[in-house]
């Protein structure tokens, strides 16, 4: 297995690119008269990309403390110049997050919602192909390219199933991700200008050399990008798009979305550890603002969790402060805290995927409920009720006097309670599951940064009490804000129609659920793992030399052409 | 030749963002083409500005920028160029999606009531 894996291995870097696109290409062909062929291929594609995302995973975490890092050369080029694609601890953890949503969403499209317009399912590769790359590459503008094109697949995603709603949405979003791919572009335009190279490791090597006339370009040219990822990450006078957007969205793409966020939190993530992590070579005089920016998200988020009136708008608010919990975290650029941070990030996306796919769930059986009469039902030709006769005695009744013992629950509407109840608990952050672990870890690491209980180390800052204290106070709001609607949707016990649901759906809602409580089982191992990459970002090193070590493949004349 | 050059970028982007925040469809996709100007020719001068040089090494001529104009910022530029213009296609259909579902070409979907700030448009 292992040798196998070696030998393979250094291909394997460009799969998750390489894969969906083919898959993407084959489906275009199929079309839309062979749909159930596209869904297969979509469903292959994606688990296919799953399986890659893990086995990277494996091999980049088999590589000890420092974590083995492949770089990919796809042209062949030297490093500075040509395309490189790199793997290591984190962008491995990504990709895995990423690929399992994928194999979500799209088991649950398959259910229904891929008739609901043309070209799903390359619409959906392409942008798994955009996310996956974004993830992979090691070049600024490569990750340009790749956050537009996992964009222009969201657009057409976004805008799946058409309706007003979704278009009057879609246009904000498109047109918000445009002016912010402007703003991208400039900042990536300053930085060229001031370093010479696009690479991110020899950017970050050659940072220190700037001349101090230059380092005013420089600032600006970083702050102008941070703004674009920021507005990626949504956070908070960046971020009012996104509620609207997904809360329009059908509900695959939504749970797909749930991910997107994630990708301006890692693009922040990745080049702030890069830039600012070489022996200050800059002072990293954002990480103030990144606290406080992601601070106030989280705040807001919160609140527009309480006052969200429907399900799929608090959806949107649970990811605003999922993302500023996350913002807030990697702004005080402590290992252990970015640690926690990265099991948050993975716990809380996998959730909010499958609250995407809940809200969707449950507002069909409110539609049940509301649109379609109950269907008229015939008994025998009894002139009264049963119960009229002989009351149960010593049996909890219902508000109209039924018994509540002995009634069967249909199987989905336990289901949906389950699932939501899950959920609920992960993003709350409440014991048992993962949601807890992740902020637990987060909190500690806040609070005693190194993990060892000693007097003499400073008391916590003031902004570290802040964060603690924000990060409960949301959990409560969203405890209340999450219980509130769970039982207005789904843990009433109601006289309805049982809501149809296939089993693919249900698999498709169970499975990011079924990841969060092996994140909780597992979370020794998990923890580890995110420890290792969060020590390995903040002595990012390794990184660059391993990028500019890369060698590009020597072609034998004549013989070696063709391997 | 620098002064005309920042004052294109300069008046190409201030046409952009003003039209960006105007209230109609068609201002908004205006001035998202002309952002999107303004930030390929800023791209394009931060190679450096130099006329009448190649891009591509010459022999008998020495590999500096000295000699060439920096070549990366032009490749940079037509791959800015090519995606602008699809988002821009792409962003049309939106906008005459909107247009035909809601009736108004508001960016909102809804014309503003009279009594509203924002009424003029």
């Amino acid at each position: 297995m292992t040798s196998w894996l070696d030998a393979v291995m250094p291909h394997l870097v460009a799969a998750p690119i390489v894969l969906p696109l083919a898959a993407a290409a084959v489906m275009l062909v199929l079309g839309q008269r062979w749909r159930a062929a596209s869904a297969l291929v979509d469903v292959a594609a994606s688990v296919a990309g799953l399986a890659v995302a893990v086995a990277l995973l494996v091999w980049v975490d088999r590589g000890g403390e420092g974590g083995a890092i492949a770089v990919y050369l796809p042209a062949n080029w030297p490093v500075p110049y040509g395309i490189a694609l790199v793997v290591d601890r984190l962008a491995a953890l990504m990709l895995v997050l990423a690929n399992l949503l994928g194999v979500t969403a799209v088991l649950y499209a398959t259910a229904r919602w891929h008739r609901a317009g043309v070209h799903f399912h390359p619409l959906f590769q392409l942008q798994l192909m955009g996310l996956n790359g974004a993830f992979l590459t090691a070049d600024l503008f490569n990750l340009f390219v790749f956050f537009e094109v996992m964009l222009a697949a969201s657009y057409g995603l976004l805008l799946h199933g058409s309706g007003t709603a979704r278009v009057r949405a879609g246009m904000h979003y498109v047109a918000i991700n445009l002016a912010a791919s402007a703003v991208f572009l400039i900042g990536v335009a300053m930085l060229y200008g001031v370093t010479g190279t696009l690479n991110l490791a020899d950017m970050a090597q050659k940072l220190a050399a700037v001349p101090a006339a230059d380092r005013g370009l420089l600032h600006a040219g970083l702050a102008i990008l941070a703004i674009a990822f920021l507005t990626k990450a949504a956070m908070w006078p960046l971020g009012f798009w996104l509620a609207p957007a997904y809360a329009a969205a059908s509900a695959p793409a939504a749970a797909l979305f749930a991910v997107m966020t994630k990708v301006g939190v890692y693009a922040v993530l990745r080049c702030s550890m890069l830039f600012f992590g070489a022996d200050g070579a800059i002072d990293p005089l954002g990480s103030g603002l990144l606290v406080a920016g992601g601070c106030v998200t989280l705040a807001v988020g919160a609140f527009a969790m309480l006052a969200a009136q429907r399900l799929a708008r608090m959806a949107g608010a649970c990811v605003a402060v999922s993302s500023g919990t996350l913002i807030a975290a990697l702004g005080f650029g402590l290992p252990s805290l970015t640690a926690g941070a990265l099991f948050y990030l993975t716990s809380s996306t996998l959730a909010l995927a499958a609250l995407y796919l809940l809200v969707e769930l449950g507002e069909r059986v409110h539609d049940v409920d509301t649109d379609q009469p109950e269907p008229e039902v015939h008994h025998a030709a009894l002139p009264f009720a049963l119960e009229a006769i002989e009351l149960p005695q010593g049996v909890n009744l219902d508000d109209e006097e039924r018994a509540l013992v002995g009634r069967v629950l249909p199987t989905t509407v336990v289901f949906l309670g389950l699932a939501y109840l899950a959920c609920a608990l992960v993003i709350a952050g409440l014991p048992p599951l993962s949601g807890f672990l992740a902020k637990f870890a987060m909190l500690s690491a806040a609070l005693d940064p190194d993990g060892v209980p000693n007097a003499l180390r400073s008391p916590p800052s003031t902004s570290a009490w802040l964060f603690v204290a924000l990060v409960i106070a949301a959990g409560l709001l969203a405890t209340i804000a999450l219980a509130r609607t769970g039982m207005r949707q789904f843990w009433t016990a109601r006289e309805r129609p049982e809501p149809r649901l296939r089993v693919v759906e249900c698999v498709a809602v169970a499975l990011p659920l079924t990841a969060c409580v092996a994140l909780a089982i597992g979370a020794e191992p998990a923890l580890r793992y995110a420890r290792d990459a969060a020590r390995a970002l903040h002595r990012p090193a390794p990184y660059i030399e391993a990028v500019l070590g890369a060698q590009p493949v020597r072609l034998e004349a004549g013989r070696g052409a063709t391997r | 030749m620098e002064i005309v050059f920042s004052l294109a970028v300069g008046v190409l982007g201030g046409c952009g963002v003003w039209l960006l925040l105007r209230p109609r469809t068609f201002q908004l996709i205006m001035g998202l083409a002309l952002l999107s100007h303004a930030v390929n020719l800023f791209i394009f001068s931060m190679g450096s500005l130099s006329i009448d040089a190649e891009p591509i090494v010459v022999v008998g001529i020495a590999a500096d920028l000295a000699h060439y104009t920096d070549p990366m910022p032009q490749a940079l530029v037509l791959t800015a160029i090519v995606i602008n213009f699809a988002m821009t296609a792409l962003f049309l259909v939106v906008l005459l999606a909107a247009r035909g579902l809601t009736g108004t070409d508001h960016v909102d979907g809804v014309e503003p009531r009279a009594g509203d700030g924002d009424a003029r448009a």
